[in-house]
Formats: C-alpha cells, structure tokens, sequence
C-alpha cells in the first residue's frame, strides 16, 4: 500500500506539469531538498538548513509554528463565516442565529473560530516569554523581537475586533469597556474613541469598521508581518542557539 | 628555538558528521568559526515536516475542542441593558482589574504603553544581551538597590490597596533573597540557577507572574460591581 503510494507520487513528480509547477527535479538528493526550498516563493522563507538541535521539542515547543497553525486555522473558518456574515445592525446578531441554527455546520465553524482566536492570543504570548527565557532576542535578532512585539499587538486588536462582530451582550458590553480605557488617553482620547468606533458610542459605525480592521486590514498586516518574521529568522542566521562552550566557560 | 603554534589541526573522523575536512583553528580566527560545527539537518523535510505535524496535532486538539464546547452567545445586544458586571476579553480583564484600583490614565494608558516600551527596548540594552546573574558583580549595592525597589513596590501596592498583586512581589524578592546569598562555589543545582539569573529574568517573571493573577482574579474572583466573589460559591 505505502509502496503503491510512493510508486504513485514518484510518477507524479516526473509528469511535465510537475516538473512545470516544482522545479527541485526528482529525486531525493540534498541538492533537490534544498532546491525545493529555495525555489518556492512561501518555503524561501526558511533557510535550507536547520541546526538539528533545534528541531528538539524542548528548544522551541514549537510555538512559533503553531502559532502560525492557529492564524491559517482562522483565515479559513474566517472566510468561511464571511460567507454568512453581515456587518449591520440587528443583522449581524441573527447571522449568529443562523449559523447556530440554519447553517450546516455553523456551530462547529464559529467554534472553531472562536477557540482557534483564543489559543491564538494564549500561543502568542507562550511564544514570547519562551523567546524571552531563551534568550533569544539577543542581536542580531533585536529586531525581530520588536516585530514580534507588534504582532502580540496584532493580535490582540484582532481578537479584539472580532469580538464585537456576534452583536449580542457579551460583545457589545465588552467592546464598550474596552473603548472606555481609550478615551483615557490624555488630551486625545475622546478624539481616538470617536475615530476607533465612528461615533460616541457602540453602534452600526463601529461595527463596520471593526469589521473592515478584522476582515481585511489587521489580517493582511499580520499576514506581512509573518511573512517578514518568518524571513528574518533565516536572515538572522536561523533559530537563535545559546553557545554552550561559552556557557560551560562562565561556570 | 621554534615559534610556538598558534593552531591545532584536528580531523572529524564522523563522515557523517562533516566530509573530511582540516581546520586550522588560530587565535585570530573570527568568533563565527566557532558556531561550524553544528550538526544541520535540510529543512525540507526535516523542519518542515515535523512543522506539519505539530501544526495537524493542533488542529486536533481545536477541532476536539469545537466539537465539545459552544462559543458562547448572548441576548441581541441591548444599550439600554448593561449587564453587571460588564467584562472585556479574557486578554483584557489583568487590565480592568488594574482599573479598579488605579485611575484610567494610570491602568489604562500608562500601564500598558510603558509594558509595550519595556518589551520593545529589551534586547537593546546590553544588560540584557550579556545577561550576567544580578548579584555577581556589585554584589552589596545590588542587593541595597534591590531591597528598596522591593519595599517601594509593596508600599506603593499596599498605598493602593492592591493585595492581589503582593503574593507575587514578595515571591520575587526570596527568591532573589537566595539568589544573593548562594556563593559562587555553590553545588550546581537550583540555587546556582537562580544565582545565574538576570536583572531582565527577575523583570519578566515578575511581569508574568502578575500577568496571570491579575488576569484570573478578573476573569474568576469579579462579580456584580467588581465585588470580590469567590468562582466555587453560587
């Protein structure tokens, strides 16, 4: 059966539309690996080696990967949902009710959004303080902890945003206290309040524009800032690995 | 009469490892030389396989949990109606129980934007990129400096009547209490650990610390009018 599998995909690889599309060749050699990376647009991201003592569970957890896991999860249900979604005033809120009721699905998909976005908010910050311990921020990677640092801040208006698009209670009442803490900002903060929900209170305004942030603009600005973090790793010299002789010579 | 070496010549035997290959290793040779000898894998498959596979164990456990639990949803909002209490998110609540005691230019501009700052500058200070154990140089002044950093923090706290926040501080300060009094001849264990630890490590865990209680107590302990309320009783 595997054997069949393998015979197959080997079959595969050697059509003239793979060999248009990949163009690593057959083959399993190191040069094709590395080509496989090196001539795809997403994989060129990554260098093509890897220290080995970094593909350990205990180096990473593998948070930045998962993190990324949870962000692709929610651009799919996301889209997914946009699909039954209105952003108006009391649409949005029978919407919820369709898709609880009307929908094939709909529970399973807003769940699974819905869970996805909090282990999204937990990852990020797990992935931070997991860099932080390593001490991985040291140069020449500052600068990637500063992108990091506004992609926890990405996150948290995405989440954020897409609290307040269900329209019920809970999202209404929480997106009013949050708004609440930003007309503390001295001087400027009714101004900032104003601009953030498009009127002086929670209403058909501001959820549009919170709409607009959380489908369009916050995901494609965490989308280039991903695409920029995950480059700078390799740029960087890949995953930050503590000198351990350095280490064993303090002591 | 000969000039000493100033190299060594040395052979990997492991043709796994390396393809025979000599190094002549100086005095003068870049630092970076020294990094070479890790072993590398390609990341294609390696990396990106074991990737996936962390990623479809995610998408598991997500899936399980979507199956299992609804997302909550509410009444159709209601500006008229403001439920008691009114929660932010989860990621929100450290910083609304910050509002309770503190006004909102405090907890809710000040606090946060200097966080921010904090996180942004952390690897542009060389403290933080030698990360030298707190107590091994300057031991007595540190440790005066850091005695009266700690006694200000609780007066400020107790000032304010934020005692859910003081459990953590006066954690923080044993430890550091053992970290100062370990000697530098200590047997490797958890003492020498913390004895390692920097100004920076002390900082975060302190950070983090009060992260989690302030964000459970809001998320747990908050009942009508943010009244302490205990989750187990009603």
């Amino acid at each position: 059966m595997a054997n069949n599998v393998g015979h197959y995909l080997e079959e595969l690889h050697k059509t003239r539309l793979w060999r248009s599309m990949f163009r690593s060749g057959e083959g399993d050699s190191n040069l094709h690996r590395a080509q496989a990376v090196q001539t795809n647009v997403f994989l060129h991201l990554f260098a093509v080696k890897s220290r080995r003592r970094m593909l350990e569970f205990s180096a990473t957890w593998y948070l930045g990967a998962l993190t990324l896991g949870t962000f692709m999860v929610l651009v799919v249900t996301g889209i997914l949902l946009m699909l039954y979604y209105h952003p108006s005033v009391p649409q949005a809120y029978a919407d919820m009710k369709d898709l609880q009721f009307a929908v094939s699905s709909g529970v399973f998909l807003r769940n699974l959004h819905r869970w996805s976005a909090h282990a999204m908010v937990l990852l990020v910050f797990a992935h931070m303080f997991k860099v932080f311990y390593r001490g991985a921020y040291r140069p020449p990677r500052e600068f990637n902890w500063v992108i990091g640092v506004v992609l926890l801040l990405v996150t948290l208006l995405l989440s954020y945003t897409g609290y307040l698009l269900p329209w019920d209670q809970l999202s209404y009442w929480a997106v009013t206290v949050g708004s609440n803490i930003a007309s503390a900002v001295p001087v400027l903060g009714h101004k900032i309040r104003f601009l953030m929900l498009g009127g002086n209170s929670v209403n058909a305004n501001a959820l549009l524009r919170f709409y607009v942030l959380h489908c369009m603009v916050l995901p494609l600005t965490a989308l280039l800032l991903i695409a920029i973090h995950f480059w700078r790793i390799r740029k960087d010299g890949g995953l930050y690995t503590p000198d351990k002789s350095a280490k064993e010579g303090e002591k | 009469m000969s000039e000493p070496k100033d190299f060594v010549a040395g052979m990997e035997s492991d043709y796994r490892k390396a393809p025979v290959r000599v190094a002549f290793v100086t005095r003068r040779t870049s630092p970076a030389v020294k990094y070479h000898d890790e072993e590398y894998v390609m990341s294609y498959p390696e990396t990106l396989l074991r990737a996936a596979v962390a990623v479809e164990v995610l998408v598991v456990f997500l899936v399980w949990l979507a199956l299992l639990w609804n997302a909550p949803l509410e009444q159709l909002a209601d500006p008229m109606h403001t439920p008691n209490p009114a929660k932010a998110p989860w990621y929100f609540l450290g910083l609304q129980e910050l509002l309770h005691y503190f006004p909102p230019m405090v907890a809710g501009v000040l606090v946060p934007g200097l966080v921010v700052m904090a996180l942004v500058v952390i690897p542009y200070f060389n403290i933080n990129v030698e990360a030298d154990g707190i107590f091994t140089r300057n031991r007595q002044r540190r440790v005066t400096i850091s005695s009266v950093a700690i006694a200000g923090l609780l007066i400020f706290l107790i000032g304010f009547e934020v005692y859910v926040a003081l459990p953590a501080v006066v954690l923080i300060a044993v430890l550091l209490f053992v970290a100062a009094s370990t000697p530098a001849d200590a047997p490797a264990g958890f003492r020498r650990w913390l004895r390692s630890k920097p100004l920076s490590f002390w900082i975060m865990t302190w950070f983090l610390m009060e992260l989690m209680v302030l964000t459970g107590v809001g998320t747990f302990f908050r009942g009508p009018g943010w009244a302490w309320v205990w989750p187990w009783r009603g």
